[in-house]
């Protein structure tokens, strides 16, 4: 049997299998009680290793083999997940990813992965329990105290607590519980923390408030609060929420304090098995949602709905190659043209059946049209479907706890773009991870919650692409922007001293520029922000950074869908046609002569009570055929470039069209005025107007 | 003897040229250029070459002879270097013929009126007849054309 017939085949399933390993794993991090999760893992480990064993790569089939003997433990119930485990799976996972790779690149799959394996096996003999008593106490203790969270407190809580008491604050321990019928017990912890927030500051809550937000908590939750009210007071106020089964408000003393931050020796141990749950449970959690405006709660059901739907779509879908499309593609403006052709043939020859069948071939190319054009494009989820792992351990790394939030997974772009923007978004949010989220101490400090978030959006805006990433974390500091960009000779002092808001935060996409402090793993290496921004003004699109310090900063790239489709007004310009993109038209009309005024030698019009600039196209584009000064009467075509508007005056409307976008190419680029190019149904090449190029 | 070269013949104000047929993609009849505004005068414009728009060059003009209107025999050969794609206008082009490497000379100062530097080499074909090897990184230099834009502009 010739395998190499089977080798991209198996290359492409071996990824499939990776990525929905990856993702069930994560998942799996954040239900771990979720048997159905785990046998998720364990068909696709299993199919990946009889496909490498078919294929003969021994190495990877032996990996994934010791993999399958600690999944199936764990999904016999006989083994309880620990983040060591996780973290062994995960690196099982990197290897094998290694190895796939290894193979797409011409290699032979082979790799040294016996630390990796003999992790396994001690996992799976029970041995890694006896190696760490640590995670040992984590896995006993982890049912024991399953329903009784403990609650301690850290350094930094700690010392706001004591600050606050000693200027005359009450702080209190304050224990809720609802009652077991309650329906919406998210919706009551939230009254509840709406009546203490009310009354004072929440300075600590067992579950997080994104665990108590999502109803992940069984019916108790505790609260940590500094107020000036009374405690019967509160307990008055507590107890008015509907549902509310029970509050416990204790009154906080130095001494209370001092034994909640101070753990004896048998807390020591129970502090371990907190941080190894916390760990497990909350280093990431990643909510896929269509709409942010819909409850977290809505996320969960939407979440199974598409894992179960997955599978039929996997046996629905072929893969093609890119280069196929290319071609088909060119073909079939090719019978575009031949269809005009056609067309004109059989209203000069006028013959009922010729004229039919032209007609019927027309309309099955339209549809034809629209089919060939759509293939082409991607979801993003293609490219974000690699990034809540790669932020659950950047976040370990480095400490911190950040849930990544992605909207907008399903808008489509072009593949020549999907391709090349995934490097520039790894960059922005390793970015947001490193130099935006702050640690767990600092936010508790800066009063936010302990899980920084971070959100990656896409969607579509006219004949562009957003791509937003959001962090809720320490913002741009300018002080320190400015002050590093000076030293490194970005800009000078005098030039520090004119520059806008906006044009500071611009600085840290400077070349060379860095305000890591030290370098770390994940940034600060001089692979800087610079790279970002001309690989996305490489691609046509643009970036920009809206930050408030200590609030958190937005990174939003604008990306041209290059390839695809846009609605665009066709105008004449003498023997020449344009297209402009319809994104940008406000309206079109026609003015007289008379309507034009002259103002300090520039022309304007009077257009909805304010005055607009006219901008003479014709001039712009020096059309050789045409002149709009002698015309009596003028089309007109109102344009905006976000609040600027201008009047672009044309030589007639052809209509408005679905048009194909296309380069010029490599040899002509920045030409003035002019985005790209389309070809017309009668095979013409039209021009695409850069109407932000006609408002200055 | 040296390696056998295949190239593509063609005509340009009484002179042969050859480019190497790896680097041509087609060659085509004239068609339809679409102007493109605020280029070099001998940038015609763009076509639609089977769905894709590819920039077309007067090459008489990018060598600074007299440009011509297209006549019958104007064909114009699309040739890729490296991720460049650019059409040239030339006056005719209907020969592929095998050329000795060994036969190809480097070029002397001047030849025809085009500069040296956008030349490879003369290649000589026997009964006095020689083709001038085209240097087509040389022609599709981009930074050349933007000296010229500034030039007239």
């Amino acid at each position: 049997m010739d395998m190499n017939a089977y080798l991209s085949m198996f290359i492409d399933e071996s990824n499939d299998h990776l990525q929905s390993l990856n993702e069930n794993l994560l998942r799996l991090e954040g239900e771990p009680e979720d048997l159905s999760i785990v046998q998720n893992i364990f068909r696709s480990a299993h199919t990946l290793k009889g496909m490498s064993a078919t294929m003969g790569y021994e190495d990877l089939a032996a990996l994934t083999h010791e993999m399958e003997n600690v999944l199936d433990l764990v999904r016999n119930s006989k083994l309880k997940m620990d983040s060591f485990i996780f973290d062994t799976l995960f690196k099982g996972l990197d290897a094998l990813e290694a190895m796939v790779q290894d193979v797409v690149n011409g290699g032979t799959g082979k790799a040294d992965v016996t630390s990796i394996v003999s992790a396994l096996q001690s996992i799976f003999s029970g041995e890694h329990k006896q190696a760490e008593p640590d995670q040992k106490a984590a896995a006993t203790g982890e049912s024991a105290s399953a329903d009784k969270p403990i609650l301690l407190l850290d350094e930094y809580q700690t010392s706001v607590l004591k600050q606050s008491i000693d200027s005359g604050h009450q702080a209190y321990h304050i224990h809720v519980t609802i009652r077991e019928d309650c329906l919406l017990k998210a919706v009551r912890a939230y009254m509840v923390f709406n009546l203490l927030e009310a009354h004072g500051e929440i300075v600590k809550s067992e579950p997080s408030v994104q665990d108590l937000e999502q109803e992940k908590f069984d019916r108790s939750f505790t609260v940590f609060t500094i107020t000036q009210t009374k405690l019967e007071d509160l307990h008055v106020q507590i107890m008015n929420v509907s549902e509310v089964e029970s509050a416990v408000v204790t009154l906080l003393d130095e001494e209370s304090l001092h034994l909640l931050s101070t753990p004896t020796a048998s807390q020591q141990a129970e502090n371990e098995i907190k941080k190894a749950k916390e760990e497990v449970a909350a280093a990431i959690a990643v909510i896929e949602k269509k709409d942010e405006d819909k409850a977290p709660a809505a996320a969960a059901p939407r979440k199974e709905a598409a894992a179960a739907a997955a599978p039929a779509a996997v046996n629905r879908t072929i893969r093609v190659d890119i280069d196929r499309l290319d071609t088909l593609m060119n073909l079939f403006s090719e019978l575009l043209i031949d269809r005009v052709r056609l067309e004109q043939l059989s209203s000069e020859i006028k013959r009922n059946d010729l004229t039919e069948t032209v007609e019927h071939m027309t309309r099955v190319s339209t549809d034809l049209q629209n089919i060939v054009l759509k293939l082409r494009m991607v979801p993003v989820d293609s490219v974000f479907n690699r990034f809540p792992r790669m932020i659950r351990d950047l976040a370990k790394s480095l400490d911190k706890k950040i849930e990544l939030v992605i909207t907008g997974a399903d808008t489509e772009l072009d593949r020549t773009v999907i391709d090349e923007i995934g490097d520039p978004l790894v960059h922005l949010l390793r970015n947001s991870v490193d130099h935006g989220i702050e640690t767990v101490e600092e936010r508790i400090a800066a009063g936010k919650s302990e899980v920084g978030t971070i959100y990656l959006r896409a969607y579509h805006s006219g004949n562009h692409v957003f791509i937003e990433v959001e962090e809720d974390g320490r913002g741009i500091n300018q002080e320190r922007v400015l002050k590093t960009a000076i030293k490194n000779g970005v800009v000078t002092e005098d030039e520090a001293k004119k520059l806008s808001s906006d044009e500071i935060n611009m600085l840290i996409f400077a070349a060379g520029f860095s305000t890591a402090e030290k370098i770390s793993d994940i940034s600060g290496r001089g692979v800087g922000l610079d790279v970002v921004r001309s690989k996305i003004t490489s691609l046509g699109g643009n970036v920009t950074i809206d930050s408030a310090f200590g609030r958190g900063t937005k990174f939003s790239v604008q990306l041209p869908l290059t390839l695809s489709i846009i609605s665009a007004m066709l105008i004449k310009l003498g023997s020449e046609k344009y297209a402009i993109p319809l994104s940008s038209i406000v309206e079109t009309s026609i003015i007289r002569r008379s309507q034009i005024l002259n103002v300090h030698g520039n022309l304007m019009i009077e257009f909805r009570n304010t005055v607009i600039p006219l901008v003479s196209l014709s001039r712009v584009l020096e059309t050789p055929d045409f002149n709009d000064s002698a015309e009596e009467e003028t089309e007109i075509v109102v344009v905006r470039k976000g609040e600027k508007w201008a009047a672009v005056t044309v030589d007639e409307f052809i209509g408005q069209n679905e048009i194909v976008l296309k380069t010029l190419g490599k040899y002509l680029t920045n030409i003035e005025a002019i985005s790209g190019a389309t070809i017309l149904g009668d095979g013409q090449v039209a021009l695409i107007i850069d109407p932000n190029a006609l408002i200055k | 003897m040296g390696e056998e070269l295949k190239v593509i013949v063609f005509a340009l104000a009484e002179e042969e040229y050859g480019i190497e047929v790896d680097k041509v993609r087609t060659i085509e009849r004239m068609s339809p250029i679409t102007r493109v505004p605020k280029t070099a005068a001998f940038i015609k414009g763009v076509m639609n070459l089977r769905g894709v728009v590819v920039p077309v060059v007067d090459l008489r003009g990018r060598f600074g002879l007299p440009e011509q209107e297209p006549t019958d025999n104007s064909r114009i050969i699309v040739v890729a270097v490296d991720d460049l794609e650019v059409g040239f206008i030339v006056d005719s082009a209907n020969d592929v013929i095998d050329i000795d490497t060994d036969n190809i000379d480097s070029p002397p100062e001047i030849v025809g009126g085009v500069k040296a530097k956008y030349l490879h080499g003369i290649a000589k074909l026997g009964d006095s007849r020689l083709l001038i090897m085209l240097n087509l990184v040389e022609v599709l230099n981009k930074n050349e054309i933007e000296q010229l834009m500034q030039l007239e502009g």
